[in-house]
């Protein structure tokens, strides 16, 4: 055990899988030598060397393509997009091979190959550095689409994404990158695909966040007990597709209540299918409409902007009373 | 015959025509007059002397990431210099000196870079793009309006810039093609500064030059001293006289270097050595600029001092100028505007909501 960094805590998923497996091979700008302009890949290239570790040529639809044919081969390629706003060509490879490669060959062929990307916004970053677009790869039949929270939940789940048989797209919040620490066991933890977790028990009214919403959920539960005595369930999704449903039905047949919380935009987005299910599978035991605290349907402003833009508590607290009050 | 060569007969050209140790080349020195030297000289200090600006307003925490540009004044300017205004500018985002000297305000630039999309604005007149982040998508637009150009039957021409690492991008190649299919009236300068963050042009490519990588499309292309603004001058001015006879496209690459960190974000002491670094900064643009010009007698050492001055007082007027600007932006609600010509019903309700929230003692949030 050790507290770690979400980027440490990555960097040693990577590290371990590459040391047990030598069909997992790393590509990507910068993140070699530069260990990734965030480092999430700091001292791999030294530990396994140039043939592991590919310093690629700017062409984020060469990455993905050549992964998925490293893949097809047997291999297990992780390629890191710098940015998941340039991670745009990537989706042709995903959408027209990755994720259709095992249904169109008949179970013959696949492409186990993780595309790893930062996203989000709240680092004063520039312009196309900060979006939430998860819901395109959400959208795409075949692949699944993984955001971890935390350093923990991105470690074990990384070592899912990289074990899995199927294409995963694993895009990492970049505002948790050194938000805090975290205990890490030094042992193989792994979280499956498709389970998410009860991070807060409750039975008033359930939250329903993933990746950099997780923290200010947990933030907005514990202000509305400490203000209003209301007990908060909050539920970490951890996989956004395909969405594990179980936890968030059986938490909003108890509490009858939620809100469900993203910071890619409102429309189409992630909160519009999980909103469904829960219409679908709990419509009787509901209470209150749901309520959704997202992003606007905006591009997300340049950063002086940004903070009015990104889901924060006090939006989390008021919506949440509002649906307790209704 | 079953096996033969066939005549590909592309050479490529490599120009310097002012080297760093003040050699010129008599021949084939651009013929620019007093003024017009005066003008390019003047643009690129006051791109490099805003660049050292804009640095230390990043170190201070003034202004956030932005990517300097300080080494490649004379790729970038000896290029756009040929530019009339009715010609069409697309950059990358490495472009600063070529972006003030085609009207784009300082102020602007600065509010760009501290996050306000007001410092997106292009005034109405300026036919030119804003800046394109996402490496090589830029090129593509370059060709359209190269097209569109010809199609209105005009004499304009289009200039866009990129990276040697935009030169790995599908997009670079795709543009490159459809100009010379359709042989549109674009010059496509690639600003080789030897990296792309942390990979040298070494890795980015296995041709020796990225020149040559026009004569896969058939056009032409030629390697430049980019730290030579006679010879970067010249190359793009026989590439716009072409591009506006109806002699289609060019590509020039301009060898250059880039001084700098990647942006402000990045410590390139990572990867690349102090040596490298030094060596090249010998081979600085300014100087050696300034020294021909004094040499010419175009300018003594006093003038240029005194327009030293004039730059640095306008640098600084811009400065003020944008931190009372910015003290004035606040308005979170400017965050809904442009998206749409006509704002939708959704957005306009969002846009609602987040006003209540401001009158409802958002500021909360802004103070925390
Ligand atoms: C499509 C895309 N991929 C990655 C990035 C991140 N990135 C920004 S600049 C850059 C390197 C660009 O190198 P080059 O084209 O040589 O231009 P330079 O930065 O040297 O001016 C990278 C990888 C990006 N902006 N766009
Ligand atoms: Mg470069």
């Amino acid at each position: 055990m050790s507290k770690m960094t979400m980027v440490q805590a990555i960097n040693l998923a990577l590290r371990q899988e590459m040391a047990n497996d030598d069909r997992v091979v790393l590509l990507g700008e910068d993140i070699g030598r530069d260990g990734g302009v965030f480092r999430v890949t700091e001292g791999l290239i030294d530990a396994f060397g140039p043939e592991r570790v590919l310093d690629t040529p700017l062409a984020e639809s060469a990455i993905a393509g050549m992964a998925v044919g490293m893949a097809i081969y047997g291999l297990r390629p992780v390629c890191e997009i710098q940015f998941s706003g340039f991670a745009y060509h990537c989706f042709h490879q995903l959408e027209s091979h990755a994720a259709r490669l095992r249904w169109r060959s008949q179970g013959r062929l696949s492409v186990p190959m993780v595309l790893r990307a930062p996203y989000g916004g709240g680092v004063r970053a520039l312009e196309h550095h900060s979006e939430s677009r998860e819901a395109y790869w959400a959208h795409t039949p075949g692949l699944k689409t993984v955001i971890p929270s935390g350093p923990r939940t991105a470690r074990a789940l990384m070592v899912s994404a990289i074990r899995d048989p199927d294409p995963v797209v694993f895009y990492e919040a970049k505002g948790l990158y050194r938000a805090y620490r975290e205990e890490v066991p030094d042992e193989e933890e792994i979280i499956p695909i498709g389970r998410s977790q009860i991070v807060r028990e409750g039975g008033d009214l359930t939250m329903i966040a993933y990746g950099a919403m997780v923290r200010p959920a947990l933030e907005a539960a514990e202000e509305l007990r400490a203000s209003d005595g209301v007990e908060t369930e909050v539920i970490d999704l951890l996989t956004i597709a395909p969405l594990d449903d179980t936890l968030i039905l059986q938490s909003v047949t108890r509490t009858g209540r939620a809100v469900v919380i993203h910071e890619a935009p409102r429309s189409f987005g992630p909160g519009a299918e999980i909103v469904t299910r829960l219409m679908e599978g709990a419509f009787y035991y509901l209470e209150a409409p749901i309520a959704r605290v997202t992003g606007y349907d905006l591009i997300i402003p340049y950063f002086s902007r940004e903070k009015w833009y990104i889901p924060n508590v006090r939006r989390i607290v008021d919506a949440a009373r509002q649906t307790l009050t209704s | 015959m079953p096996r033969s060569d066939i005549a590909v007969t592309d050479s490529l050209e490599s120009l310097s025509i002012l080297d760093e140790h003040g050699n010129l080349d008599r021949d084939l020195e651009p013929q620019l007059s007093k003024a017009r030297l005066l003008e390019l000289y003047r643009a690129m200090l006051l791109g490099r002397r805003f660049d050292e600006r804009l640095l230390d307003l990043q170190r201070q925490g003034r202004i956030g990431t932005f990517p300097p540009i300080k080494g490649q004044e004379a790729a970038q300017m000896g290029a756009v210099f040929n530019l009339r205004p009715s010609d069409w500018f697309v950059p990358a985002f490495r472009e600063t000196a070529a972006e003030i000297w085609r009207g784009r305000s300082l102020e602007s630039i600065i509010l760009y870079f501290n996050g306000f999309n007001e410092g997106g604005l292009v005034p109405e007149g300026r036919k030119d793009l804003p800046i394109a982040i996402p490496v090589g998508s830029q090129v593509l637009h370059a060709v359209g309006l190269g097209w569109a150009a010809r199609y209105r039957q005009t004499d304009e021409i289009v200039m866009t810039f990129f990276g040697d690492g935009a030169t790995s991008a599908g997009d670079f190649h795709e543009g490159l093609n459809f100009a010379a299919v359709y042989q549109t009236p674009v010059v496509f300068v690639c600003q080789n500064n030897q990296w792309a963050i942390s990979v040298p042009v070494s890795r980015q490519t296995h041709t020796p030059t990225l020149a040559q990588k026009a004569h896969a499309y058939g056009m032409p292309g030629i390697r430049v001293d980019g730290n030579d603004v006679l010879a970067v001058y010249a190359a793009a001015a026989e590439a716009a006289e072409r591009a506006r006879s109806g002699g289609g496209p060019t590509l020039i690459e301009c060898v250059t270097y880039r001084v700098m960190m990647h942006t402000t974000a990045d410590d390139p002491k990572r990867y690349r050595s102090e040596e490298e670094v030094a060596q090249w900064q010998q081979r600085d643009p300014l100087p050696r600029f300034a020294a021909y010009l004094q040499q010419k007698g175009t300018a003594t050492e006093p003038q240029l001092a005194e327009m030293e001055t004039g730059v640095m007082e306008e640098i600084q007027a811009a400065v003020d100028a944008a931190e009372k600007r910015m003290g004035e932006l606040g308005d979170p609600l400017a965050m809904f505007d442009h998206l749409y010509a006509e704002m939708p019903p959704q957005l306009e309700a969002q846009k609602s909501a987040l006003a209540r929230e401001l009158a409802d003692g958002g500021k909360e949030v802004d103070d925390e």
